[in-house]
Order: structure tokens, then sequence, then C-alpha cells
């Protein structure tokens, strides 16, 4: 299974996305954000960072580089795209999924390992993942995911709500939320689930001395279902 | 011809940085303020000199790129 992370200016945890992705057994390539074409690949990765200094808002420069053309033409004839953390705002910059990440609640930067629910699993991205809550690390200042009511009710009809912030048994109330995000929303799929946005970072959860093997899961579990 | 635009939240989206401000104001003796919104200044040199022509073309900046039409309005003065 072929790969392909994309790196912007600003990125800082693409290499981290390629260790993982390959430790799992894809055959990954990193693709400048200035190339015109994305090679042949199963899927693409916008991965974390600050790319363009976050100038603007978060992802909105990126959003518009020579390379995204590709990736949407990608996403729209259902190839599989992965946005983590600024890859996320990214992706809700270019429009590919709804909504937008505000600055977090309190003016903090969040850096902590926190646990997520999944809330839909008839998707590639966690349909064979056992556990329904994971263990994550998030590291962000704007991950407070916010959209219109309408289009909040629209997502949540068509079950596009992919993971929430929640505690160890995955009560993802106001309790358990770290950032303010609309319903504790961490991650959201586009209407045919081919794309996922995420704010937590599995891609740091892969050594089961340093950090835990949530992320693991994830990454066994993409490869295995392409 | 140069090109004035502003762009803040939209009314009822939180905007913490302006609860942050107001408080601090408060903090600092200005006990009146009540609320502040923070928001973006551009001052676009367009090389058009047909003002409606540019103001149009700006529009199209704010639409797909300055704003984000999700959580913020922006106004070309």
């Amino acid at each position: 299974m072929k790969s392909s992370v994309i790196i912007f200016p600003g990125s800082n945890c693409d290499r981290d996305m390629d260790v993982a992705l390959k430790k799992f057994g894809f055959k990954n390539q990193m693709v400048w954000h200035n190339d015109d074409e994305i090679p042949k690949s199963d899927l693409i990765v916008l991965p974390g960072g600050f790319s363009y200094g976050d100038y603007l808002r978060c992802g909105s420069i990126a959003g518009k580089s020579k390379i995204i053309k590709s990736v949407i033409d990608f996403a729209n004839s259902g190839g599989l795209v992965l946005g983590i953390c600024n890859g996320f705002q990214i992706l809700t910059e270019t429009g590919l999924l709804p909504g937008i990440l505000q600055q977090n609640k309190y003016l903090n930067f969040i850096c902590k390992n926190v646990f997520v629910k999944i809330k839909n699993k008839e998707n590639k991205y966690f349909k064979n993942i056992k556990k329904d809550v994971l263990e994550l690390h998030i590291a962000h200042n704007e991950g407070n995911y916010f959209c219109s009511n309408d289009e909040l009710k629209s997502i949540e009809d068509n079950d596009q709500i992919a993971v929430t912030y929640c505690d160890q048994k995955g009560n993802d109330d106001e309790e358990n939320n770290p950032n303010g995000a609309l319903k504790n929303i961490a991650g959201v799929f586009n209407k045919n689930k081919n794309i996922l946005g995420m704010m937590p970072h599995p891609e740091r959860m892969i050594d089961q001395y340093l950090s835990g093997e949530d992320g693991s899961l994830f990454f066994e579990n993409l490869i295995g279902s392409l | 011809m140069k090109v004035k635009v502003i762009v803040t939240l939209k009314n009822g989206v939180l905007d913490p940085q302006g609860k942050a401000i107001q408080q601090t104001l408060n903090g600092m003796s200005f006990d009146n303020v009540s609320e502040v919104r923070q928001g973006k200044y551009f001052d676009i040199d367009v090389k058009e000199s047909d003002e409606i022509k540019a103001k149009t073309q700006v529009e199209d900046m704010c639409k797909k790129l300055l704003a984000n039409l999700v959580i913020e309005d922006y106004k070309i003065l």
C-alpha cells in the first residue's frame, strides 16, 4: 500500500507520520507542497505542524497551495485523505471537511494525552478497531471545533462525527472537553467517510515504551482495511 | 488603488482573545468596557484605477481567502 505525506513549510509532524506509516507496512513517500502532482497513492496524509506560520488563519494558506488541487481531486474521486491537527485545519479551509478549528476556549496551548471515543466504525479508518476509547496525544492552540447549527445537524444526520473527547470510560461530556470544541468533537469525516480530519496525533502513540500503543491500533486497522 | 478591508468574527461566535482583552481593560480600571471583539485589518494595493472593479476583485478575495465565512464577516471600507 502506498501513502504520501505532504510537506508544507512549517509542517513538523511529517517525519513522525512517515515513521508510523512505514512501521505498519505502508510504502510512504514525501511530497513537497509546491509539486504539481502526487505520485500514485492509496492514502494521502496532511501532517500536523504550523504550515505557513499559521498566518491569516491556521491552514488557510496551505489550503491554497499548489499541491492542494491534486489532493482535492484525489479526495473527490474517493481516495483516502487523512488530516492530523494542522492537516485537519487545512482540510476545513479547503472545504473538504465542514466547520472550522478556532482558538482554544481558554487561550492556552494544550499538550497532553487525552481519551477519544470512536463514534462511527463504518469506515476504513476505524472499522476493525476493537476498543471504543483510544488514548491519543493532542498538541494544539486552535482545536476548538465549531460549525453552524445547520451544519451540525447535517454532520450528525450523516454520522460524520468521527471521534469525541471523553474520559477513560467514554463519557464525552463537557467535563472532558479540553478546548471548548462543539459537542466535544475531536475529528470529523466528509459525507462519504473517505476523508478524516482529527486533532489527536495517532503517530505519537506507536511505541509501547515511549507512549502507549493506541495509535498502533489505528494504523494497523488502516493498512488492513485498504 | 488601495482598498481597505476589515474582517470580524460573526455575532455569537466565541472570541476568547476579545474576552481576555476586555477583562484586562476592566482590570486596568476601564470599568465601563462591557465587550471587546477583535478583528483583522487589510490594506490591499490593487493595480486597478476603476474603484468598482477593484472593490469587486477584493470582494472575491474576501470570499476565497481573507475571511472564512463559517465564522467571519468582512467589510470593504
